[in-house]
């Protein structure tokens, strides 16, 4: 693998788990508790999908097949996306949906704040732009992690239940391949298994807070890195991509 | 009469063009039109997110999605500009949702139409929108401050997603045979619709006598109605699709477009709830609502905790 199939690869991972994240968010659009709410996770969809345009265009660029962003997002092939599972997985109850991101984003904190250090250049300015809206996900997160959990006791259920259902979704978030070795090596992204710590430490001290249990089954969901997803992922796609693939040489 | 007084000092401010602000003296139906029109046009905002909500997870491009949800997001905030403003009046947001819920108060008929393609969506934004800030601009000028100043605010964000709807009908009109259909079809299926917006002809509504006189409504339904379809055709034109009304033409003497007769039964029927997505709309209302009430509590009893707790410490 070269350094720049290794960076084409890396850039679908970071934009799809933006985009199919964001995606899932959207979904929340007139169905959330209260307006507020409504407004915040389809905020938060708007800013993934943002992210999701900028690091899909430089890995067409990278990719350097004359193909767009949207090319990318509209009209690859379930097998080569290369999100995490947790990012497709539906949104359940609200309880999940704030679990999914509360695990995501205190990653994504992690992650980022990383990439802003890498040595190119494109990553490291996305990276820079965007953790300013991470910082803002992983407060909302956290804040609703501690309603739901020390809310009322079916709030507290919900949410224990919400950690339990997840928790299988997590290790796959820090799993590393070739690709990765070969843009540590580049300086050009971390080494994930130094996030993992300060992950757990994070998410403890927040699951202990909101009166939770950290759940402690050992069973581990994987495949995401070989583009081996959940039977979700179909669906979101299908959806996503029906007006590209129905009418392909329409213009939008 | 202290009441009589009142009255009169209220009138004068009126005619004067002043603006009523929330600790004025008003009187009670002048209370009530406007509790009963600005809660109307919140729900209608609010509402309204579900028929578009319908397309963002199918948008056909990023750019098209992001422009989409951030335009839904916009109504979302109308929403709540104008459940404020309709709050200085002396009630609750949560007492407008149940009335919302037991059919007491309304909401834009258009939005129990069906949106079923993604020319839908750009004829929304185009008509329902275009629609929309004309009744919008006109009420800028209304006598109560709150709702003049929600507005002012709202009427900008109005004429981006006017426009973005534009561009989307201009983009499928001018592109393959078969955009160029899903566009003239959208149109076809929204534009009597989108008349019916600005409400019954002058002579039928119930509300407007009153509320032109306090000056809650500066322009009649027709007036505004006018104003839109003077604006649009031409709009249609520039793009190519036809407007779905043999009669419409334009009429050099007085200076503006004659136009067929609006379905008013039609009218009725779904205003009465007889459309084609009126209960699906309030389902989604209600489900949400429903499934949600969890979530509140939660918040609430959180809340009630810290502020314990601060209390004690």
């Amino acid at each position: 693998m070269t350094k720049q199939e290794a960076l084409f690869s890396y850039c679908l991972r970071l934009g799809d788990n933006s985009l199919i994240l964001g995606h899932r968010l959207s979904e929340w659009s007139s169905k959330a508790p209260i307006i507020e709410e409504d407004l915040a996770l389809t905020n938060m969809a708007l800013d993934l999908i943002g992210r999701s345009v900028a690091i899909l265009k430089y890995a067409a660029e990278v990719e350097g097949k004359g193909h767009t962003e949207d090319d990318l997002a509209y009209r690859r092939p379930e097998r080569k996306f290369y999100n995490n599972l947790l990012v497709e997985q539906p949104n359940g109850d609200f309880a999940v949906t704030i679990v999914r991101q509360f695990f995501n984003s205190t990653f994504e904190y992690l992650l980022y704040e990383e990439l802003m250090k890498s040595k190119d250049e494109t990553l490291a300015g996305i990276a820079a732009k965007t953790i300013k809206e991470i910082k803002y996900h992983l407060r909302h997160a956290t804040d609703w992690m501690l309603r739901l959990g020390d809310g009322t006791p079916e709030s507290h259920l919900r949410a224990q239940k919400a950690l339990n259902d997840m928790w299988m979704f997590t290790d796959e978030l820090f799993e590393m391949n070739e690709v990765d070795e070969i843009l540590i090596k580049e300086g050009i992204t971390v080494d994930l298994n130094m996030l993992k710590a300060n992950w757990s430490k994070k998410i403890n001290e927040v699951i202990l807070e909101s009166t939770l249990t950290v759940p402690t089954s050992t069973f581990m969901q994987t495949g995401s890195r070989q583009g081996i997803h959940s039977e979700y992922l179909g669906y979101i796609i299908a959806e996503m991509q029906y007006l590209q693939r129905a009418y392909p040489n329409a213009k939008w | 009469m202290e009441n009589e007084k009142q009255l009169e000092q209220f009138e004068a401010k009126i005619n004067a063009d002043s603006k009523i602000e929330p600790k004025d003296w008003m009187p009670e139906d002048y209370r009530k039109h406007l509790i009963r029109q600005i809660s109307q046009h919140a729900h209608s905002e609010v509402i309204g997110m579900q028929p578009e909500g319908n397309w963002i997870t199918r948008a056909p491009s990023l750019r098209a999605k992001l422009i989409l949800l951030a335009k839904i997001q916009d109504e979302g905030g109308h929403g709540l500009y104008l459940y404020s403003s309709c709050e200085t009046l002396g009630i609750s947001r949560e007492e407008l949702i149940e009335q919302l819920h037991n059919g007491k108060a309304k909401y834009s008929t258009i939005f129990n139409y069906p949106v079923l393609t993604w020319a839908d969506v750009g004829a929304i934004g185009w008509l329902v929108d275009g629609a929309a800030i004309v009744n919008q601009i006109s009420l800028q000028r209304t006598s109560y401050g709150p709702y003049s100043r929600a507005m002012v605010r709202i009427c900008k964000e109005e004429s981006f997603h006017q426009r973005q709807g534009y561009e989307i009908m201009g983009k499928l009109a001018l592109g393959t045979p078969e955009q160029k259909e899903m566009a003239q079809d959208a149109l076809n299926r929204l534009w009597w619709p989108t008349l019916m917006m600005f409400g019954p002809h002058d002579a039928d509504s119930a509300h407007t006598g009153k509320a032109m006189k306090w000056k809650i409504k500066r322009e009649t339904n027709d007036e505004l109605r006018q104003r839109f379809i003077d604006k649009t055709v031409q709009q249609a034109e520039i793009i190519g699709l036809t407007m779905p009304d043999p009669e419409l033409k334009w009429n050099a003497e007085k200076n503006k477009y004659d136009h067929g007769k609006i379905d008013w039964e039609e009218f009725k029927r779904v205003v009465n709830g007889d459309g084609p997505c009126n209960k699906k709309r309030m389902d989604n209302h209600l489900k949400a609502h429903d499934e949600g009430a969890w979530v509140r509590e939660a918040a609430t009893a959180y809340a009630a905790k810290q502020v314990k707790e601060q209390v004690v410490a």
